[in-house]
């Protein structure tokens, strides 16, 4: 019998993941600690641990390195979602301080749970092995399953936080079953070994069968339609600083796995499979955009709205290549800054000392807060694809890269639903802009670190619609190796 | 060597989101310093016109730099004889709608003038951008101040017109841009060179077929839409009759023209095939507008409705003469693009002058206003005139020379569309007669001002705009004829080529 063989421990390449993962404990010691500590200090903890991720990825970048025999994969793929995941959990951070302390529920256990959920993220980012892929993804899972019932009073909190709970646990079976019979077929859960094995055998059933159900539980996790049911519940019913969590780093893991395990499919499956990615693009944009336009609560309409972002999405992955793949790498970016300053303004917004959650909560709100409304109405507009605003941009490189290679009809489904979209988005802006309020006004709920937020996002949907090549080249870059 | 074309293109925008950082008490400083800006805008153009070579090919004033060199997107900017024109009427235009909201617009007055400088910025963008990608930021960009302008500052039933215009545009400009990506990857799978510079593509000579009448049909219907071209004028009434008077001078004066201008800059070199086989069609449309627009502007009880038709009756004829693809009538329809944004946008300017005294737009609450207010009465049938082409004044010279362009190319369509002048005098004159002549029928209209110096000021320059291009056309269309005909060379080559 063999001796155990102990890899060699290699962390470097885990390293701005360990550092989120640090902050997490460091925060659950602040909390066993005196009662003095001022709770701010949570926060400010683990805002630091998203920046030093963050500045670690970046020093990071450019190199790559595999450690735990293959399992964790860091190269520039990983290191690009890194920065998506911890742009989004630092925004979350700073938008959560005021906005729990106003709800009453602010503690430690947030930040140390939306620490170990983006910890999630970035391990699914850099997931070698489809174990990991399913370790990350639980991490990530369950973490934000807790969050979402965190207003332990409020009905729809519960609700929302039980409802992604059930359906979230049945993904994730499916999922599990997938890599199952994935791995009863190729003998091996690593994706290099897989794709050797599928190279050998295209079309053996159990890889077909065991790749459906992982697309499966991987549809469930970025909200394409059929598995979109859960959103505008979750949405909804969850914090609003979770919902963004949810909406942005979530589904940058999701994506960020999906498109590694893409990448073993070998070129004879993938006819098949891009004509199904096409059909799901096609209802996912076409279903969150329609039913989007009938919502009256503006969280569930940007839940919708972000299911229809999902399926603009599949439409680089149906284009494929460097240039598909690495567009949805880029409108990723783009919609993390975008979607958490939408959803940043809601939490900074309230009503009757109660959340501003209606479309009609928002009517004169630009004659009574200039800034706020104009900053909503800027997120707005970049979600509507209006240039010079990043939003415009990434639709643009998404329907590009469909164009370039060929799916014209597509990318025209795509600019129609983009017109769609842009009633229900303006619609805000006309209860903003156009509309006087109905009894008690909606009034700003004053934050420093939320103004900071916004002000960051909003430099972020400027800044990558104005110049947005650099980003979009590294996107690109960062993915051609994988997709070869 | 002064970047004159990024300056006036971004000095009014740059100008409008400083003016937000203004206390917004200080009204004085905010109409001064808008002022300022667009007539220092209009003044920086003029070089435009007198440096302007009229001879030389091609584009000047360029300017082009590198801006996404791994997309081939430039910031690439420059103007020939057909933008020369559209870019001066927009400067020129511009401070008089500014000056024509002192009085009606009070809410959010520092709001409105940043958004309306903001406008300017996004419409100078169009006529100047000679890349497609920053042409089409520039057209959707400039949708969101002109969405603003009538939703907010609008009538009664604004918000429903402001959400029309935005939606009928947006939906036309998203095939544009899947047609322009198409466009993009065709001339780069052709010659492996992935551009989007304007000049470069309209050096390429596309298959005739399919591909290229598709695309035709998606750049069409986005100009279409914006003419607006008969069926698809429908959002014109409401946007023009709930904006503001500012914002109905620049939506007649300037944004219909972005319309034609992106048929004569990108639908004809582009696509010369598709344009000729589908030109019948446009003409027929277009002689439909011409006719319908005028019929449907006689019976129109409120003036604002009147002139917002005689839009899409003045903007048919504009289109008869683009498709035409002969010189009289390319030239023609480009001075009528000039005459319809100086004779329309003087008609809107006056219709708010008197709504502003009476608050009432109906023409049967007038009448008589001639013993009232005689200035106003006097300027009103110069403008009324200019637009239905009366010979001495600018409107004759565009329809002229249309009219002749047509004749060559179909003369059954032509006497048709003549006969649209003729409904113009009906619906123009009988208007001035109710509104002017007659007894003062209502009691309250015998204490109507006469113009104040202020719309003097607004109104003089216009007047004189009119008569001068009435009385000395070439000084306009001089500046473009040497472009038209090297437009119309490029078509005939290129269609020669293919057949």
């Amino acid at each position: 019998m063999d001796a155990i063989v102990f890899p060699p421990i290699a962390l470097m390449p885990l390293l701005p993941t360990l550092i989120v993962l640090g902050a997490a404990m460091l925060v659950m010691a602040l909390e066993l600690g005196p009662r003095g500590i001022p709770r701010e200090l949570s926060a400010v903890v683990a805002l630091a641990g998203m920046i030093g991720a963050l500045l670690a990825t970046l020093a990071q970048w450019g190199t790559t390195a595999r450690a735990f025999r293959d399992m964790i994969l860091q190269d520039n793929y990983a290191l690009f979602f890194n920065v998506v995941i911890c742009y989004s959990g630092a925004l979350v951070v700073l938008l959560s301080i005021d906005y729990l302390r106003r709800r009453g529920s602010d503690s430690g256990e947030y930040y140390v749970l939306v620490l170990f959920a983006t910890a999630g993220m970035m391990l699914m980012a850099a997931a070698g092995d489809l174990v990991v892929v399913f370790l990350a993804l639980e991490l990530m899972s369950l973490s934000l399953y807790v969050l979402a019932g965190l207003f332990k009073r409020e009905l729809a909190s519960g609700e929302a936080s039980m409802k992604y709970f059930l359906l979230g646990a049945f993904a994730s079976s499916f999922l599990l079953y997938g890599i199952a019979l994935i791995y009863g077929a190729a003998g091996t859960t690593s994706l290099d070994r897989i794709a050797a094995a599928m190279t050998a055998r295209p079309r053996d059933p159990l890889f077909v069968i065991g790749l459906g159900l992982v697309l499966v539980g991987f549809g469930f996790k970025i909200s394409s339609v059929p598995f979109h049911m859960w959103v505008p519940d979750v949405y909804q019913g969850a914090p609003t600083s979770v919902t963004a969590l949810i909406a942005t780093g979530s589904k940058a893991g999701a994506f960020a796995a999906l498109i590694r395990v893409l990448a073993v499919v070998p070129r004879g499956l993938a006819p098949d499979g891009a004509a199904l990615l096409w059909a799901v693009a096609a209802v996912t944009m076409t279903i969150g955009n329609v039913v989007a336009i009938a919502q009256s609560n503006l969280k569930r309409m940007l839940a919708y709205s972000s299911i229809a972002h999902v399926g603009y999405m599949l439409v680089g992955l149906v284009a494929g290549g460097a240039a598909g793949t690495g567009s949805v790498l880029f409108y990723l970016l783009v919609y993390a800054f975008t979607t958490a300053g939408a959803f940043g303004v809601i939490t900074l917004c309230e009503r009757s000392r109660d959340e501003a959650v209606e479309v009609a909560d928002y009517a004169g709100l630009a004659r009574r807060h200039p800034l706020l409304a104009a900053a909503l109405g800027l997120f707005l507009l970049s979600l509507v694809g209006i240039p010079p605003l990043a939003g415009f941009v990434g639709k643009f490189y998404v329907f590009g890269a469909a164009v370039r290679a060929g799916y014209v009809w597509l990318a025209v489904i795509g600019v129609l639903n983009s017109a769609v979209g842009a009633y229900y988005y303006l619609r805000v802006v006309v209860y903003m802009y156009m509309r006087e309020p109905e009894g008690a006004a909606t009034d700003y709920a004053p934050s420093l670190a939320g103004g900071l937020a916004l002000a960051v996002a909003l430099l972020g949907i400027v800044l990558l619609g104005v110049v947005p090549a650099p980003f979009a080249d590294l996107a690109q870059a960062a993915v051609a190796p994988l997709v070869r | 060597m002064i970047p004159i074309l990024s300056l006036i293109t971004f000095l009014p925008g740059a100008a409008g989101i400083a003016l937000l950082f203004v206390p917004r008490r200080s009204a004085g400083v905010l109409r001064l310093v808008s002022l300022a800006v667009t007539v220092l805008t209009f003044a920086c153009s003029l070089p435009l016109y007198f440096g302007f070579d009229a001879d030389a090919l091609g584009y000047q004033f360029e300017e082009n730099r590198r801006w996404m060199p791994t997309l081939g997107v430039a910031y690439h900017v420059g103007i020939d004889g057909i933008s020369l024109l559209l870019v001066l009427l927009t400067t020129f235009l511009m401070p008089l709608a500014l000056v024509s909201a002192w009085g009606s617009v009070e809410d959010r007055f520092k709001e409105f003038t940043a958004t309306m400088l903001l406008l300017e910025t996004g419409m100078l963008g169009v006529f100047v951008s000679l890349d497609l990608f920053l042409f089409y930021v520039f057209w959707e960009a400039m949708l969101v101040p002109m969405y603003f302008i009538i939703g907010i500052w609008g009538g009664p039933n604004r918000v429903y017109a402001a959400v029309k215009f935005i939606l009928y545009t947006m939906v036309g400009s998203a095939l544009m841009l899947v047609a322009i990506l198409g466009l993009y990857y065709q001339y780069g799978a052709a010659t492996g060179r992935y551009t989007f510079d304007v000049p470069v593509l309209a050096q390429y000579v596309m298959a005739p077929g399919l591909a290229q009448n598709l695309m035709f049909l998606a750049f069409a219907l986005a100009f279409a839409i914006k003419v607006p071209l008969f069926p698809f004028h429908t959002w014109l009434p409401d946007a023009h009759v709930e904006a503001p008077t500012a914002g109905s001078v620049v939506l007649a004066g300037v944004l219909l023209k972005m319309g034609t201008y992106g048929f004569l800059r990108f639908c004809l070199p582009f696509f010369p095939d598709a344009s000729l086989s589908f030109g019948p069609l446009v003409f027929a449309l277009a002689v439909i507008g011409v006719i319908y627009g005028a019929w449907v502007s006689t019976v129109q009880p409120d003036l604002k409705k009147l002139v917002a038709y005689s839009s899409v009756s003045h903007l048919g004829f504009v289109m008869l003469g683009i498709f035409t693809l002969n010189q009289q009538g390319l030239v023609g329809a480009i001075i009528q693009m000039v005459n319809h944004g100086l004779s329309t946008g003087a008609l809107f300017l006056m219709v708010g002058m008197i709504y502003e005294r009476r608050h009432s737009r109906l023409i049967a609450d007038f009448g008589g206003l001639w013993r009232i207010v005689p200035a106003f009465s006097a300027l009103f049938l110069v403008v009324a005139l200019s637009s239905l082409g009366l010979p001495g004044l600018n409107g004759f010279v565009g329809e002229f020379l249309i009219l002749v362009g047509a004749f060559q190319r179909n003369a059954w369509l032509a006497a048709v569309a003549t006969s649209g002048i003729i409904f113009a005098a009906v619906y123009l004159l009988w208007m001035y007669q109710r509104v002017i002549f007659g007894e003062v029928t209502h009691e309250e209209n015998r204490r109507l001002r006469d113009l104040t110096p202020r719309e003097w000021a607004v109104l003089v320059p216009v007047v004189a705009l009119i008569v001068w291009i009435g009385v000395y056309p070439t000084a306009f269309t001089g500046k473009t004829e040497a472009t038209v005909e090297a437009l119309i060379m490029q078509v005939e080559a290129k269609t020669g080529v293919n057949r």
